[in-house]
This record gives structure tokens, sequence and C-alpha cells, in this order.
């Protein structure tokens, strides 16, 4: 069907509305479970809004510099993780043997770089250029006897619980 | 498909705005799409305009902001420069091209 409209149609980018802030927990060092949050922080940056992460516990891992390059994928207690090729799923009891870390790790890794989705730094990168904000968490760091300059560059500062909660006031809150 | 009427031409458009007929753009009509969103085209606009007309006729898909910066040679700060707040919505909006279809 076709319309004829006497205005031009332009786009509604929402310019003015400024006030959706978002925040993201990431607590998981697991290499499938840091991307979730680096996916939707990179979009919500592309859609404008004010993005905030906050690295805290396992999550800790992939903004430590010795650690952040070298995310594992474990196949143990995931019921979900098939072969490439068709639709067998690994059995439980093989998961832990030697070698199957590594494997699932190449085989992840593989399928993300394959649809152009950069690794861990490089998204973070990707992140901090869009104008997100990284925060590392005051208890992991002092858990971990971690300072600022062990961890990623492009991370502000470490900060505590009480700091997160009061920049995020406003904010939509996801925990992963 | 909706059609509207810019510079007194009939532009074929999408429910939001967005161009549908990739030889229906020309210069002249991206700076008036430039205008309507108030971006003032430079140099550095039109570096990325054409690079995402290239490579979509290429690839047959609109850049992302990845691939803008690691092909394209317009790093992602630029783009948000250039493009402010929704960088790839932007660009494709006055490239004539369609939104960027992946998640990254």
């Amino acid at each position: 069907m076709t319309t004829e409209t006497q205005a031009p149609l332009v786009p509604n980018f929402d310019d003015d509305d400024t006030d959706r802030k978002i925040a993201f927990i990431c607590s998981k060092g697991n290499l499938d479970m840091a991307y979730p949050a680096l996916v939707l922080a990179n979009a919500a940056l592309g859609e404008g809004i004010e993005t905030h992460l906050f690295f805290t516990f396992w999550g800790f891992d992939m903004i430590t510099k010795s650690r952040m390059h070298d995310l594992k994928f474990s196949p143990v207690g995931n019921t979900a993780m098939h072969m490439p090729v068709g639709d067998i799923r690994i059995p439980q009891a093989l998961a832990p043997l030697p070698g199957m870390q590594p494997m699932a790790t190449k085989m992840i890794k593989d399928q993300i770089a394959a649809l152009g989705v950069p690794e861990v730094p490089e998204f973070l990168d990707q992140i901090v250029a869009s104008g997100g904000h990284l925060w590392a968490c005051r208890m992991s760091a002092d858990m971990n006897k971690l300072s600022e300059e062990d961890l990623y560059d492009g991370v502000e500062a470490i900060i505590n619980a009480s700091d997160f909660i009061e920049m995020t006031d406003g904010a939509q809150l996801l925990f992963i | 498909m909706p059609v509207t009427t810019i510079n007194g031409r009939e532009i074929h458009v999408d429910d939001e705005g967005f161009l549908t007929e990739f030889d229906e753009w020309d210069e002249d009509l991206a700076k008036i799409l430039a205008a309507n969103i108030s971006v003032d085209l430079t140099d550095e606009h039109w570096t990325a305009i054409k690079f995402a007309r290239e490579d979509y006729k290429a690839q047959g898909e609109t850049p992302t902001i990845r691939r803008m910066a690691s092909v394209g040679g317009v790093d992602t700060k630029k783009m948000f420069q250039l493009f402010p707040k929704k960088p790839a919505k932007k660009m494709s909006y006055i490239a004539g091209v369609p939104k960027p279809h992946g998640c990254v």
C-alpha cells in the first residue's frame, strides 16, 4: 500500500529525551556471562542513554588487566551447551574432562568473532569511546588486593556500594 | 510504504522516514536529510556517509559503529561527535541506508 504524506517524514530521534539512565552490575567472570552487559551497554550508548557498568565479585576479571584477555567458558553445569553441528548436547559427565574447557572457550570465541563482535578488552574500549562509564567495586578490589593500577585504564574509579547506589539514582538497573 | 516529498521529489521511505530506495539518494538530498535532524555536514561527515553507502552496496548491510571504526576508519568517538547521541541511526538516515541490523 502506498500512502502519500505532505510534510517530509523525518525520524524522531528523541534528542530532547535525555532522562533515561541505565546501569549494569557485572558480577560474573565467565566469558559467556561477560557479553550480555557489554552488548546491552553498547546498544544503550548507541541510543544516547547515559550508561554505567559496575564490576563486582567475579565480574572483576572483566576489568583486571592480567585476566581480562583470558576469560574462560566452561561447559560444566551448562546443559545448554551443544556442539556447533548436529545439535548434539555435551553430556555433563564429559564436561569436566581435561581439554573440554579450552575447546568450549575456543568454540564460543570463534562464534563471537564470526559475528564481528570484539573480544572483551576491545569491547570495553568501544564502550568507553561511546561515553560509557566503568566503575570498580571497592569490596572486590580489597578482597583481591587490587588497586587502580591493576585495572583496565578505562575504569574511572574504585567506588563503594553507597557511591554506586547514589550514582544510579533514577537509573534502570540490570544485575548480570 | 509511504512516499514523502523532499525538495520537490518523491522519495520512498519506511514508516519512520528512512529511505528505502538506495538509488533515490544523492548528495543534495543528503544535505536536506541532515538539515532535517539538525546535523551540519562537514568533510568528516561525508567520509562517514560515503563509506556507509559503499559498504552497504558491497555487503548488503549497513556498517555498525564498530565496523565504521575498524573498516571505515571513522573511530567511535568521532562518530558520536558527528552524529550526536544516536550515531548509527542518524548516519543511516542521512546516508539513505537502513538502520544497522546487528546487535554490535
